[in-house]
């Protein structure tokens, strides 16, 4: 086959997969490009493409690909890199700093029922730079905390921003209620969510303490790869306080949409919050 | 000892030495982080004035952490070369500095010279330097070593080939692995960062890496670098390896956080003695990086370079293979954008060299940094000149199972070109053979991992 119709042949074949499959949303611009417009090169469609001009074996070379998720197979201009893939690397790693740096649209947690309040950073900055003042609530946010929470629930949610706006954006209002609703089936009283601007995940500690909530799940933004800039992790902690050495922690990770979907992690994480009430621990300490 | 100075009219008093080795960091965000910065431009100034008269013995007989509380600094004021310190110790850091630059010091004297520093010295000398001064320097010097094959010879530049795979499938890595050999990496060190840290996880991709090895009769090394201990187990139970990794630190309690001491490294050394795959005797490997102790608080009140100078410190005496920085990986608490993480890398590489371990430099990023792939570039082209081992080389530079970026497999060939360099000679060879590189250049089939798929 001539190299434009092999290329046309894998993307047919690859849409079609995709929408048999339905495991993938397409975005618009990754259908079959309309007049005018560029392709999409973030787009699964135009990832699968292998850019190397004349493989030895072309058959060995796609299942190789298919058998990782590094970019190989990927050709090159002299020693450098081709075009298309060096500015497929700009593009993701320009979605993970938008994540980094970009805030949170207010009017999320606005919708979900969360007033918001920060940290003692005051700004991105100051949060990258100093992980110690990322740790507590501000003067302000305590007061806050105090006036508007319910007081000694048995558990505290809230999320906060961490090193991912596009996380939070992504999952937090797929997982909250699924969350919720299933802690409070239960029977467990759950106390008033809020969002904490600039927090790192041991703030869920100094909410513990504001709160005296008996465990504290934080719903947290993690740094963003050039894979994908979505991922939120949850923090779980017992009996928690300012200091609690990290290895009480109980972490679930990973959750965006290729990886534990936001609905399915809030079932998970409401069966794993019920087993550390139970056990009264969390972290090391949980028995699995 | 003169602690204090008059600098443009402002008078500045430092509390000791290593509130003077703090002070006369270049600007770092970790120093910040720990309270230890100079609170002005001037007073970093002056504390580097300061530095310029203390004497070497000065700094000697004032580490950072305590003799009696850290084998760290026991290993370095026990293993010194005293001749060579006594021959020094009287020098201001002003004349080490420049003894260090002149045409009159050779290769040879150099080196002489490294093994009467301790840490703090080096440390010391290396707040004094510009970034040119660095790499001058570090271009004096060549630090070679052996296991299967010599690294850092003059003229050559390698690279580690690090294939990771997100869940450590051993297929997926050996694909990422043909792609790399394919663009002429892979002479310093085959490579993996493991997802799962267990001993049959180590033992599969080692045997899969010695089984590329010996089927296509490359000159390289191997290693799986997983937790020292669990390398050691692997090897024990028949696992091929030619070298065993860890992470270090530059205080006993650092290490100790990163769960292992100098007897895990000797049961290491004396294992691979024994059962090892390589012919040695250069069959360690360490990486290290700015920051690591205060991110476990075991930084003892001392700023982050004198610290990472200390990692080296413990390094060698025990003949490491390979030690590099990573040294963008940390985080922008530590190194807050490109200009600290270039300088950092400069630094690193300098006083990993003076203090006598064969230096490279993992020169990457995280996507919370204020760098991107234009900065790491930069400082690898820097590093070449400077005469570094070796660097990284991951698919197009995204590497995804750490989920940070270094070098690209493309990188290594453009920089040898570029600085004419070469691999490693017996790889360079292998190459040949294999038909991937032609004097010194890649040939129209290199870049395709199936060359290694078809043949045979």
């Amino acid at each position: 086959m001539a190299e434009p119709e092999r290329i046309a042949a894998i993307v047919a074949e690859v849409m079609a997969q995709l929408r048999r499959t339905g495991s993938v949303t397409l975005p618009q611009n990754a259908q079959p490009r309309e007049e005018g417009d560029c392709d999409d090169i973030t787009s699964p469609a135009c990832r699968k493409i292998s850019l190397l001009d004349h493989p030895q074996d072309p058959e060995a070379l796609e299942r190789m690909r298919g058998r990782t998720t590094a970019r190989i197979g990927v050709g090159r201009a002299g020693p450098r890199l081709k075009t298309r893939t060096m500015l497929t690397l700009r593009a993701d790693h320009a979605q993970a700093r938008d994540a980094v740096f970009a805030d949170v649209n207010s009017a999320l947690p606005e919708k979900l029922g969360m007033f918001t309040v920060e940290t003692r950073c005051g700004d991105k900055n100051t949060y990258l730079t100093r992980p110690d003042l990322g740790r507590r609530l501000s003067d302000k946010a305590v007061e806050t905390l105090r006036q508007r929470c319910t007081p000694t629930p048995d558990v505290q949610i809230f999320a906060s921003d961490g090193l991912s706006s596009t996380a939070i954006e992504a999952n937090l209002e797929k997982i909250l209620p699924a969350l919720t609703d299933g802690l409070k089936a239960k029977g467990l009283t759950v106390g008033t969510p809020f969002f904490l601007r600039f927090g790192r995940v041991a703030a869920e500690d100094h909410v513990a303490e504001i709160l005296g909530a008996k465990v504290v799940c934080v719903l947290i933004g993690e740094r963003p790869g050039l894979a994908t800039a979505e991922s939120m992790s949850a923090y779980i902690v017992y009996n928690s306080y300012v200091g609690i050495p990290e290895s009480k922690r109980t972490v679930v990770s990973n959750i965006h949409k290729d990886g534990i979907s936001a609905v399915e992690a809030g079932a998970y994480l409401t069966e794993v919050i019920c087993k550390i009430l139970e056990q009264k621990a969390s972290g090391v300490d949980l028995v699995k | 000892m003169k602690l204090s100075v008059t600098l443009a009219g402002k008078h500045f008093t430092f509390r000791d030495v290593k509130d003077v080795l703090a002070k006369a960091n270049e600007e770092k965000s970790g120093d910040i982080l720990a309270g230890v910065a100079a609170r002005s431009d001037l007073e970093r100034v002056a504390a580097k004035v300061v530095l310029s008269d203390l004497l070497v013995e000065d700094l000697r007989e004032n580490p950072v952490v305590p003799y009696e509380d850290d084998e760290v600094t026991r290993i370095n004021q026990d293993g010194l070369d005293e001749t060579v310190y006594q021959s020094i110790r009287g020098w201001t850091m002003a004349q080490l500095r420049e003894y260090i630059l002149s045409y009159d010091s050779t290769e040879e004297d150099l080196k002489r010279l490294g093994r009467g520093l301790t840490a703090e010295v080096v440390a010391g000398v290396c707040k004094l330097m510009s970034n040119l001064d660095l790499i001058y320097a570090a271009n004096k010097i060549r630090i070679t070593a052996t296991c299967n094959t010599t690294i850092g010879r003059r003229g050559c530049l390698s690279t580690r080939l690090q294939p990771n795979h997100s869940t450590d499938n051993v297929e997926g890595i050996t694909a990422s692995l043909f792609e790399g050999l394919s663009y002429g990496c892979g002479d310093a060190l085959l490579g993996l960062n493991p997802v799962n840290d267990t001993v049959s996880s180590l033992a599969e991709v080692l045997k899969r890496f010695d089984e590329v090895k010996n089927r296509f009769e490359i000159p390289t090394q191997i290693c799986v670098l997983g937790h020292i201990t669990t390398q050691i187990e692997a090897v024990k139970r028949g696992a091929p390896c030619d070298m065993i990794f860890q992470s270090i630190a530059g205080s006993q309690k650092g290490n100790s956080a990163f769960g292992f001491s100098s007897d895990h490294v000797k049961e290491a050394l004396a294992l691979l003695k024994e059962r090892g795959t390589a012919k040695g005797p250069d069959v360690m490997y360490f990486e290290t990086g700015q920051g690591s102790e205060l991110s476990s608080d075991a930084h003892y009140g001392a700023d982050q370079v004198t610290m990472e100078a200390r990692c080296y410190a413990f390094a060698r005496p025990f003949h490491p293979f390979m030690v590099n920085t990573v040294v963008g990986f940390i985080g922008p608490e530590y190194l807050y954008d490109s200009r600290q993480v270039i300088r950092a890398g400069l630094e690193d590489h300098f006083m990993g060299k003076l203090s006598g371990v064969p230096m490279g430099c993992d020169c990457c990023y995280t996507n919370h940094m204020m760098a991107d792939q234009n900065d790491i570039e930069n400082l690898s082209l820097l590093l070449g000149s400077a005469g570094v081992n070796y660097i990284l080389g991951v698919p197009t530079s995204d590497d995804v199972m750490l989920n940070y970026q270094t070098n690209a497999y493309h990188d290594v060939g453009t920089i040898r070109e570029i600085l004419g360099l070469r691999p490693i000679r017996e790889f360079e060879q292998w190459l040949e053979r294999m038909g991937i590189m032609e004097n010194g250049r890649l040939t129209d089939r290199a870049g395709d991992p199936t060359l290694f798929t078809t043949r045979r």
